[in-house]
């Protein structure tokens, strides 16, 4: 190979490199790929013309023609390579999007609190193997009352304002009616709560006509009122998940004997006294006893055989110790603003 | 329950601190409601007595008063109190004393005359409400004695809200049983002994209604001095437990009554004609009573009457023409056994509720007649002097309560508590709170003194030992249960399921009154006829709901009116339609959305929300039950929504609820101006669900072919839909409806419906042939049936 051809060989490349690195788009880099590997392109022209060469010269300065087309189709290859690059960034470039920006569509409502906590009470029970049981609202004086060991003029009945319709229909003021219609139905062993709405005839800052209650009922072979203290301790203590101290307080329910009233350490202030306890530390969430045997001869039970216990909490009382609400009515107002708060 | 204290004191001995001893209460049952001072702090404060009074020179109404307060030289005082005289005696709070609010007394000088101290009314004190002059001391009261002392003030009240069962503690003595029970402490009560009779007057009582009052014992007091003053020990325990001083015949029998829980009454004897008849009040008799008010008789009231009238309501309040007056010399005294039964519900007939009625519709001591009478005669005696004559006591024995028999065992005592109380615990107790038990070894028999009417069974007796023993001590415990698998059916939604997919679609729940205004329910619900409440509490809240939307509205307008316009809520809960009698009460799901059908965003455009919003998320709610085609929205109409966007909501056909924009006729009457859209549906309907089962998925592969087809707007997308379904057959696994084109191209009255057939068949993949023939049967039914025409 003459000096003569390779240089002008190699001012081929150095030409080519220069229109290489000018390519600006794909497109202009594959104009410049075809115009020197293409072919007609010089460089394949170069190969072509080697058969002008004298036999003994050919095959270095084939090998020459060869080296500078690789050369070349490797520049090409990075010069690609980097206009893809260049592409892809632009592109991530220009679809760049504002991450800040929220999120389209409809928005999540909310349970409202009581039934938030209703649902909370009936999971904590049916881990503990209760059912829920429901009854209806406008009950007669017999399941509310007298079956519950609560007779005509009983000074119990003082106690509950009761709305009536007439002199047998009434709005049942506790849930503890269907604790009857339960044991009537099925009989023992039982093991229910009955959640629902109930009703007494009562306005003013910390009563409202309608609220709502659960009722326990187990009933079983060798229950004991001890039984009753687990039940209520672990329930109270998974409810508020805090190891409260709970004590049990002697009272009077015509329908359970003994009775008790729970009473739970003051979630507020953890017993020292503040307003939500009234001073004394103490918070009466529960009332609960030992199914009176009387209850138990209504509906059919032997009570020498069976024991039970009952119990019935007020759920709006639970939710405002639960989530600090401080005022009972604001739970039947339905104002968003309130409702919002228990997403 | 108001006890003091230093009184039950007197009673047994009491170790504990008045806190202490609350708690001890508190922890056996009968709940402290507080703990007070008997009076609140105030020192300085001593008996005084007014010597002189003179006008003050330049006030008219002051005056410049000369006291004895017991030191050397008398005391200036100006004063301004109304009541102030010469030989009065009264509180003097001297220089250096301080009155309740810690408000200290200095020299002052009023309109120009100096005040050395200050003469003190009764509310000033704290002890009463009465500011009406200054508090008027005894003429015995010893001068220059610390008034604290003299009144014994530094005492606490325990106040007590028993329970109804414990009739036995509505007295002193009973509270020192009570407190003796928990104790140990032996208690101190001395029967009355009884006062001989100085004359010989009686008056026949008639037991009219034995059953209601077996037994009357009355005393005629001659000669009573009813202008005599009440002792003040006297007047400071009746205070204290929160009853007004009103003489000293009244006083006595309240003080009585506070003291052994029997309730007394006495009678201004002139006005009684002949003698005592203890009945039944006749329909329509009138009765003028102690506080004003004059009652008519329903016919089934005990009432004491004379020969012609009566003269008191038994057992609840005495009459006015029969009490006792300052005019007043004989008297009648009663003490009578009321039966609970005869008095319960009665006071509240008419509107009373007292000291009496509360105590003998409870239960008073059957016992205790003959000795309350001898102790009241006693305390009438030493206090107002006058003349006793024999107790007359009308009674029948066999239908007075008595002693009942209780069998206790051992082990029933353990398997109920779930712990042992050892035989000389449980004897103890029962001994202590006046209970007899048998001896030797379980079962006992336990006799049960008449005033316990609490007492009846096994179970009462084991809530005695309980509670004494204390609730804390019996342990905390599991029941040993046989691990069993509940049922829970596959084909039921649960009703939190229900209520999440609600809340998922964005609504809140709301929990809303199940009564409502009659008004607003008759506008939404005019067909059915609600359920009035007999006492409803106020004219908004008086009848049920036949409908979860009256209260749902009443929810939006709320909002509404605080600015909220975007709102969507439902509630889950029963309605009430019928007759009581026959009344279905329906577990229901109503929802309820106004505002935009987004909640405001960027990106998508404000429009309010339509017919179709509240459809979509019903029908999500609906496809949970995975059965949405047994679900079907019929073109229906209803009085409260708009007769062109309303649907019945059918489940296999038949009605289960509906859903529709709110009729524009109501929207001035219901306070509401932009569009709103309900629901409501039967939650039965709602949670019926089936099993899923498989079916095998076919190898071959599914094609898709497209029609535009105009139908006249008579005809429903429903109709269209069963229509290429019977048509296409089994071929066809899915349909879609892709667009609903109104417009340029398609005439006035029908529209153009875009709708996707996916084919497939289980066998074969489907060819070109197959799919022609398929399609043209289609168009061709869509064409006969439904006039329907491939859009050109």
């Amino acid at each position: 190979m003459t000096t003569e051809h390779a240089e002008q060989l190699q001012a081929l490349v150095q030409e080519a490199r220069g229109q290489v690195d000018q390519a600006e788009d794909l497109a202009a880099l594959d104009q410049v790929r075809v115009g020197y590997l293409g072919k007609k392109g010089r460089l394949t022209e170069q190969l072509k013309s080697l058969g002008k060469l004298p036999a003994e010269d050919r095959p270095q300065a084939g090998q020459a023609i060869n080296q500078a087309k690789q050369e070349l189709q490797a520049l090409i290859e990075a010069r690609k390579g980097a206009l893809e690059r260049q592409r892809l960034n632009t592109r991530l470039a220009e679809e760049r999007i504002d991450v800040t920006l929220p999120g389209r569509g409809q928005q999540p409502g909310g349970l409202h609190p009581v039934s938030r906590t209703l649902e909370r009470i009936e999971d904590l029970f049916a881990s503990m193997g209760f059912t829920v049981a429901t009854g209806p609202e406008i009950e007669d004086d017999y399941h509310n009352f007298e079956a519950l060991n609560i007779p005509a003029h009983h000074p119990a009945r003082a106690m509950h304002d009761t709305f009536y319709f007439d002199a047998r229909h009434l709005l049942r003021t506790h849930t503890s009616p269907v604790q009857i219609r339960v044991m009537e139905k099925d009989g023992a062993p039982v093991r229910i709560i009955a959640p629902g709405r109930v009703y007494r005839c009562d306005s003013d800052v910390t009563h409202t006509p309608m609220f709502h209650q659960v009722e326990g009922l187990l009933v079983d072979e060798g229950i004991s009122f001890a039984d009753l203290k687990g039940a209520l301790h672990d329930f109270i203590r998974q409810f508020f998940e805090k190891d409260l101290d709970v004590r049990f307080r002697p009272s009077y329910f015509p329908f359970t004997e003994p009775s008790a009233e729970v009473d739970v350490q003051c979630v507020q202030c953890g017993g020292s006294g503040c307003r939500v306890c009234g001073g004394t530390g103490w918070l009466e969430i529960l009332g609960s006893g030992m199914v009176h045997p009387k209850v138990f001869e209504y509906c059919g039970i032997d009570s020498e055989r069976y024991t039970g216990y009952a119990f019935g909490m007020g759920v709006e009382r639970l939710a405002m110790l639960r989530y600090g609400v401080d005022d009972l009515r604001i739970f039947f107002e339905n104002d968003l603003r309130f409702l919002r708060q228990f997403r | 329950m108001k006890i003091s204290v230093e009184w039950l004191k007197e009673l047994l001995p009491v170790a504990d601190e008045p806190r202490q001893l609350a708690d001890r209460l508190t922890m056996a049952g009968l709940e402290v409601d507080a703990v007070a001072l008997a009076a609140p702090v105030f020192s300085g404060v001593v008996v005084a007595e007014i010597t002189d009074c003179a006008p003050h020179p330049d006030a008219d109404k002051l005056q410049v008063c000369t006291v004895d307060a017991g030191g050397a030289d008398p005391v200036q005082i100006v004063c301004g109190a109304p009541n102030a005289r010469v030989g009065l005696k009264a509180p003097l709070a001297t220089i250096g004393g301080a009155l309740p609010g810690d408000f200290k007394i200095k020299k002052a000088k009023l309109r120009g005359i100096q005040s050395f101290g200050m003469l003190c009314s009764a509310r000033e004190l704290g002890l009463s409400e009465d500011a009406a002059g200054l508090m008027v001391l005894p003429s015995d009261a010893p001068v220059g004695t610390d008034l604290r002392t003299y009144l014994g003030l530094d005492d606490q009240v325990i106040e007590v809200d028993l329970t109804p069962n414990r009739s036995d503690c509505l007295g002193m003595v009973g509270i020192a049983r009570e407190v003796s029970a928990l104790t140990g402490e032996p208690y101190r009560f001395q029967p009355p002994a009884p006062v001989p009779a100085a004359h010989e007057d009686t008056l026949p009582i008639r037991l009219e209604a034995p059953d209601d009052c077996p037994r009357y014992v009355g005393r005629i007091i001659r000669g009573v001095n009813t202008r005599a003053e009440t002792p003040v020990w006297m007047q400071e325990r009746l205070r204290r437990a929160g009853v007004r001083s009103l003489g000293p015949v009244v006083d006595v029998t309240n003080y009585v009554m506070l003291e052994l829980g029997q309730p007394m009454h006495a009678f201004d004897l002139d006005r009684i004609q002949g003698g005592i008849r203890v009945r039944l009040g006749d329909k329509g008799e009138q009765l003028e009573l102690l506080n004003g008010e004059a009652v008519t008789l329903d016919g089934e009231t005990l009432v004491i009457a004379d020969e012609q009238v009566p003269v008191a309501l038994a057992g609840i309040m005495g009459g006015e023409q029969s009490s006792v007056t300052e005019a007043t010399t004989d008297i009648l005294l009663e003490s009578a056994f009321f039966g609970p039964l005869a008095i319960a519900g009665k006071a509240r007939r008419y509107g009373l509720h007292t000291d009496s009625s509360h105590r003998f519709e409870r239960g008073v001591d059957p016992q205790m007649q003959m000795l309350a009478a001898e102790r009241a005669t006693a305390l009438i005696l030493e206090i107002a002097g006058g003349k006793p004559g024999p107790l007359i006591e009308a009674v029948d024995q066999g239908r007075l309560p008595v002693e009942r028999k209780v069998t206790l065992r051992g082990e029933r005592i353990h398997r109920l508590l779930g712990t042992a109380i050892e035989p000389e615990e449980v004897r103890g107790i029962l001994q202590r709170l006046g209970l007899t038990v048998s001896d030797g070894e379980s079962p006992w028999t336990v006799t049960v003194p008449p005033y316990r009417f609490d007492i009846s069974l096994e179970v009462d007796l084991i809530e005695e030992l309980a509670r004494v023993h204390g609730y804390n001590r019996i342990p905390v415990t599991h029941p040993a249960s046989p691990i069993t698998v509940q049922p829970r059916t596959e084909e039921r939604v649960l009703l939190s399921r229900v209520r999440q997919a609600m809340v998922d679609r964005g609504y809140q729940e709301a929990v809303t009154y199940s009564f409502v205004e009659p008004r607003l329910q008759e506008l939404l619900d005019p067909d059915h006829a609600a359920v009035p409440l007999a006492n409803p509490l106020s004219a908004d809240l008086a009848v049920m709901r036949t409908s979860l939307w009256p209260g749902l509205i009443k929810a939006v307008q709320h909002n509404r009116n605080r600015q909220v316009h975007r709102i969507r809520l439902f509630e889950a809960g029963l309605r009430f339609r019928g007759k009581l009698s026959g009344l279905s009460q329906t577990a229901t799901l109503a929802g309820v959305i106004t505002g935009t059908a987004l909640p405001e965003q960027w990106g998508a455009d404000n429009r309010p929300a339509d017919f179709f919003d509240l459809k979509g998320d019903l029908e999500a709610v609906l496809a949970l039950g995975g059965h949405p085609e047994r679900y079907a929205f019929v073109a229906a109409e209803h009085p409260a929504l708009h007769p062109g966007q309303s649907a019945r909501i059918e489940l296999d056909g038949k009605a289960v609820g509906w859903i529709g924009a709110l009729h524009p006729a109501l929207y001035e009457a219901l306070e509401l101006d932009s569009p709103v859209l309900l629901f409501e549906i039967d939650l039965d309907a709602v949670q019926s669900a089936r099993v899923p089962g498989f079916h095998r998925l076919s190898r071959y592969p599914s094609i898709r072919r497209d029609l535009a087809v105009v139908v006249d707007d008579a005809i429903s997308h429903r109709e269209v839909r069963d229509c290429v379904h019977a048509a296409a057959g089994d071929l066809l696994t899915d349909l879609v409806l892709f667009d609903v084109y109104r417009g340029k191209g398609v005439e006035a009255s029908a529209r153009s419906l875009g709708i996707g057939l996916i084919l497939q068949d289980f066998s074969r993949t489907l060819t070109d042939s197959d799919i022609e023939e398929l399609i043209s049967r289609v168009v061709e039914r869509l064409r006969q049936d439904l006039g329907a025409q491939l859009r050109g």
